[in-house]
């Protein structure tokens, strides 16, 4: 069973200054494009950040996988092609 | 909303309130909290005398305050430890708020329907009381899928005749005394009935379960929802 990428949002603000989880992503799979926060996420147990696998929900392409070790944390994001981030 | 790295803090439990026999409102004082957006969450960390910690996500139920509602999961390692241990005056560690998307704005002038299955109420809570907060005049309604009528979180305030919230109850294994209605799960008749039509183009939220989260949104695509009004937050099978 999977969460969606709302759970990502805590992770994320530990790197990034803005919110992540309403950037619109477009997958590499499929090509279809829809926020962060409705990717289906996948962890090895619920509420740890420590490693995080993000799918596409139109392709189950891994869009975003994110794991965090005690001194650093590893973004991996070959499955999507941009993320467009608002800034308003 | 560009802020700081994000950052733990220290909070302190200044009052619990039992919404069910299994989940209680936890209400936090959090010094230097930013603020928060009704349907945003936090992350809570809980650390044991041997250093081992674990951390799980909540929403928070209310939009001027940092509270949650917890619901314990029997076999959780979190919850139990929230929902029967923690006492006021004790303290954990929490960061927030965090999610910019499944949010609403009291500017929002669209119509609202709000889905909730089970304790995916809370953050939807939170956007009724920051309506109410605003003095907003958008029009709401809300659908609550709940097991049994005594597992309704907020059902005194909810209950209160609210102009403009209009609120209609779902039962899945008990109903009151002379319900019409059968006890079971969510179907496409009860989300034609009970949310705003698609041509009135309303905003969306449903929160719940994953299963339940993603037959709520499938129903409201096939009744004519635009797919991009339609938001949508799964707390997966088990929160802890």
């Amino acid at each position: 069973m999977h969460v969606d990428g709302n759970a990502l949002a805590g992770p994320l603000s530990e790197i990034f200054t803005v919110d992540m989880t309403a950037a619109q992503g477009q997958c590499a799979g499929c090509g279809q494009a829809g926020p962060v926060a409705g990717l289906h996420v996948y962890g090895d147990a619920p509420g740890h950040a420590m490693g995080m696998v993000a799918r596409c929900p139109g392709c189950d392409n891994v869009m975003l996988r994110l794991v965090r070790g005690p001194e650093a944390a590893w973004l991996d994001l070959r499955g999507t092609v941009s993320l467009r981030i608002p800034l308003g | 909303m560009p802020r700081g790295r994000l950052e733990w803090r220290i909070a302190e439990l200044i009052q619990v309130k039992d919404e069910t026999p299994t989940a209680r409102t936890l209400l936090f004082d959090v010094p230097g909290w930013p603020g928060h957006l009704a349907g945003q969450h936090v992350d809570v960390r809980l650390t044991a005398d041997d250093g081992y910690s674990t951390q799980r996500s909540y929403s928070l139920s209310a939009p001027d305050r940092v509270e949650l509602t917890v619901q314990k999961v029997a076999d959780g390692e979190v919850s139990p430890y929230l929902t029967e241990v923690l006492e006021t005056g004790d303290k954990l560690e929490l960061r927030g708020p965090v999610g910019g998307w499944f949010v609403w704005r009291p500017t929002g002038k669209a119509p609202v329907t709000l889905i909730a299955g089970g304790s995916g109420i809370v953050p939807l809570m939170a956007m009724i009381r920051a309506r109410r907060e605003a003095g907003g005049a958008t029009p709401f309604k809300l659908i609550y899928s709940a097991r049994a009528p005594d597992e309704r979180y907020y059902a005194p305030e909810l209950r209160r005749p609210e102009p403009g919230v209009d609120v209609t109850y779902l039962y899945t294994r008990a109903v009151p005394e002379g319900w019409t209605r059968p006890p079971g799960r969510i179907t496409v008749a009860d989300v034609n009935s009970g949310a705003w039509p698609a041509e009135f183009e309303p905003d969306c939220f449903v929160c719940g379960p994953t299963g339940f989260v993603e037959a709520v949104a499938d129903m409201l695509v096939a009744l004519g929802h635009d797919p991009r009004r339609i938001k949508t937050e799964r707390f997966g099978p088990t929160g802890g």
